[in-house]
């Protein structure tokens, strides 16, 4: 009986540690991933980033420390570099705009065809995004009827929407609007509709409900799904490739180009790079400017 | 500085209000005053229309017929936003991105009062809770939420202070706790309380007066002690309090009393406290008015007191009375609660025993066809 009390106690103590363990062995197989596909390649990228030219071999470079690629790559680009942040800024505000009413509508306004509007939603990913590109070209076209329409208000500045920027937004704004609507969706629709009446029965008309409940509420959904949208709308080269001229292009195709076509490793690498840290910088300013730290 | 706050407020009328949901009626032609400044507690099961008939006076539910009324001033085509009217959620709803303070202040900024800050510290004083003006809803318990529920409310000064089921997510000891707390508000703000309940024991301890619903409709108004000593219908009998019934017919009629005969015995009732016109009568009597004799001392019955004989089949003890189920010779069971006052003065289970309790205390309500009372019926009612 004594004997046995020691044995026991052994023995919660390997279910113990047994127990603890099982935390990484959880964690295994999704470490093992970001390591073979994320933090090596991450690495390789950095130290591609740095390699300096061998010289009199295109193509071809040393391993070195040369943190004048970076300084050199963003002058020499600079114009996309810009142009990638004012489109993609753009298109998110657009996606917004447009997201945001329906996002309520499905909320609180959908009722029973609220799983059909939203399998709608997300029914166009079903297609690949190269394809549903591809198609905005025909939409877009220049005998198209949207712009034959436009033009017929004289609302077009160059005669046409195809091969503009203003077609590389539109493209932006459709590819990424499902990443802004569910997120508004799922945190609209989290929002009890008690408190819109506790507001209503406290002196706040419908407007002011939704300044001052409704909108603060959903600020989670809106932070969530500006980023989701703005962040690969920044690197997308798709769009621009696609829908407007060479006069449009954005960052994502000077690294494709740099990568593909001028076999400049190092400048796309320091492109690339560069782009992640100023999304960084800017995500965590906007993250602290719209106060949802804690909500998020 | 309470004092200051009472303001002229105006009784509450709501004539013929309906209130339907496709074909079904949940506020049937409900028409009632409630006097300005008084604790009102409109009590039924759930699904009685008291939300609803509350929902309306608040605006967020629209009649489907009928007016409401503050004094002279219709404020049926009213939206919530724009009548003197505040209500206290049952879940509180408290908005979770603003802190108490600003909870509190959310009415006032709504109507653009300037410097809120004297009035909401005040009332935080009120609701004790100045010191947690800058947690935020989460951070507080539910005793806590509800006083800020209610502090968000009375800030308004609204002529009508409308409470649904406000105590109802708080443990027994909280409830207890917050009863007396409203009740201390209602007296020391005077504003009209409308306070919704399926508790009947809540109702009878805060309101001056209570409506009781039942299927749309107020079955008996009055004050607790009215209603509970002399229910005018079956439904009353049962759900407010205990009762037992007993169906019987009109044998004679007098100035004073009523005989009834039921089940071969004869009661008699005083003719005042008979609600019933037929001669289809339902005798009633609540549990705590009925004595229990050992068989033995039957003689000791006072003359004119309603007598039965029975046989004990059961015996809870509960400190302060102890509840008797005895079975009457037709099978029926009766409850009986007696005071504690002697110990060990306890019947047991299987004594004969004879039951009797004065005329005073006996109730007459309308029989029927389609009633079918019996004291289990009461029991489950009751508790």
């Amino acid at each position: 009986m004594v004997a046995a009390v020691p044995s026991t106690s052994k023995k919660n103590v390997v279910v113990a540690q047994r127990k603890s363990r099982t935390g990484y062995f959880l964690l295994l197989p999704g470490m093992t991933w970001l390591a073979i596909f994320f933090a090596i390649p991450f690495v390789t990228l950095f130290m591609t980033s740095l390699q300096a030219p061998v010289p009199g071999k295109s193509g071809q470079y040393t391993p070195a420390f040369q943190l004048s690629n970076y300084p050199d790559a963003i002058i020499e680009y600079f114009p996309q570099f810009l142009r990638s942040f004012i489109y993609a800024g753009i298109a998110t505000a657009l996606a917004l705009l447009i997201a945001y009413p329906l996002a309520y509508f499905i909320a609180f306004k959908a009722g029973r065809w609220r799983a059909l509007m939203l399998v709608l939603v997300i029914a166009p990913s079903f297609a690949s995004f190269l394809l549903r590109t591809y198609a905005w070209k025909t939409i877009l076209a220049d005998e198209g009827f949207i712009t034959t329409f436009f033009n017929y208000l004289h609302l077009l500045p160059d005669d046409r929407i195809l091969n503009t920027g203003i077609a590389v937004v539109a493209g932006l704004t459709y590819n990424f609007l499902p990443f802004m609507i569910l997120p508004l969706y799922a945190a609209l629709e989290k929002i009890d509709p008690r408190l819109l009446e506790a507001s209503n029965d406290l002196y706040a008309s419908a407007f002011a409900t939704f300044r001052k409940v409704t909108w603060p509420l959903s600020l989670p959904g809106v932070v969530a799904g500006t980023l989701l949208t703005f962040i690969p709308a920044t690197g997308d080269y798709i769009n621009s490739e696609l829908l407007g001229s060479t006069q449009d292009r954005m960052i994502g195709n000077v690294i494709q180009t740099n990568f593909i076509e001028f076999r400049d490793y190092p400048t796309a690498s320091a492109l690339s790079f560069a782009l992640m840290a100023a999304i960084l910088v800017l995500v965590f300013t906007y993250i602290r400017r719209a106060g949802t730290e804690d909500l998020l | 500085m309470a004092q200051d706050r009472k303001h002229n407020v105006e009784d509450l009328h709501l004539v013929d209000l309906t209130k339907k949901f496709g074909e079904v009626a949940a506020v049937d032609d409900l028409t009632l005053t409630i006097p300005a400044g008084s604790f009102f507690a409109l009590l039924g099961a759930s699904g009685c229309g008291k939300t609803t008939t509350l929902r309306m006076v608040a605006g967020l539910e629209d009649p489907t017929s009928g007016r409401i009324s503050i004094g002279e001033k219709d404020i049926t085509s009213l939206r919530a936003f724009q009548r003197p009217v505040n209500t206290v959620f049952q879940s509180y709803a408290l908005f979770p991105h603003l802190d108490i303070f600003e909870n509190v202040a959310f009415g006032l900024r709504r109507r653009k009062v300037k410097n809120v800050e004297p009035a909401v510290n005040a009332m935080l004083e009120l609701v004790e809770l100045s010191a947690m003006a800058r947690r935020k809803p989460t951070q507080l318990s539910g005793g806590q939420q509800q006083r800020v529920a209610v502090a968000r409310a009375l800030i308004n000064e609204p002529d009508v202070l409308l409470l649904d089921e406000p105590l109802g997510a708080l443990d027994l000891k909280l409830r207890r706790q917050m009863q007396i707390e409203l009740k201390r508000i209602q007296t020391e703000v005077g504003t009209t309380f409308v306070h919704v309940t399926h508790d009947q024991e809540e109702a009878m301890t805060m309101a001056d007066t209570i409506a009781v619903m039942n299927a749309g409709r107020i079955e008996q108004l009055g004050d607790p002690a009215s209603i509970y000593e002399l229910p005018r219908t079956v439904f009353v009998a049962n759900f407010l309090g205990q009762s037992n019934l007993f169906a019987g017919t009109r044998v004679s009629t007098d100035a004073n009393m009523i005989q009834v005969m039921a089940n071969g015995t004869k009661f008699l009732v005083p003719t005042e406290r008979n609600a019933a016109s037929g001669d289809e009568i339902i005798i009633g009597v609540r549990p705590e008015k009925i004595t229990v004799l050992d068989f033995p001392d039957r003689e000791k019955v006072p003359t004119g007191h309603n007598t039965l004989e029975g046989r004990v089949v059961d015996v809870s003890y509960a400190g302060v009375s102890t509840q008797y189920l005895i079975t009457l010779p037709w099978g029926q069971n009766i409850t009986v609660f007696e005071q504690n006052v002697v110990v060990g003065d306890r019947c047991n289970v299987g004594d004969q025993v004879v039951v009797h309790w004065s005329p005073e205390h006996t109730f007459g309500l309308a029989g029927g066809e389609t009633l079918l009372v019996s004291t289990a019926q009461a029991l489950a009612a009751g508790v």
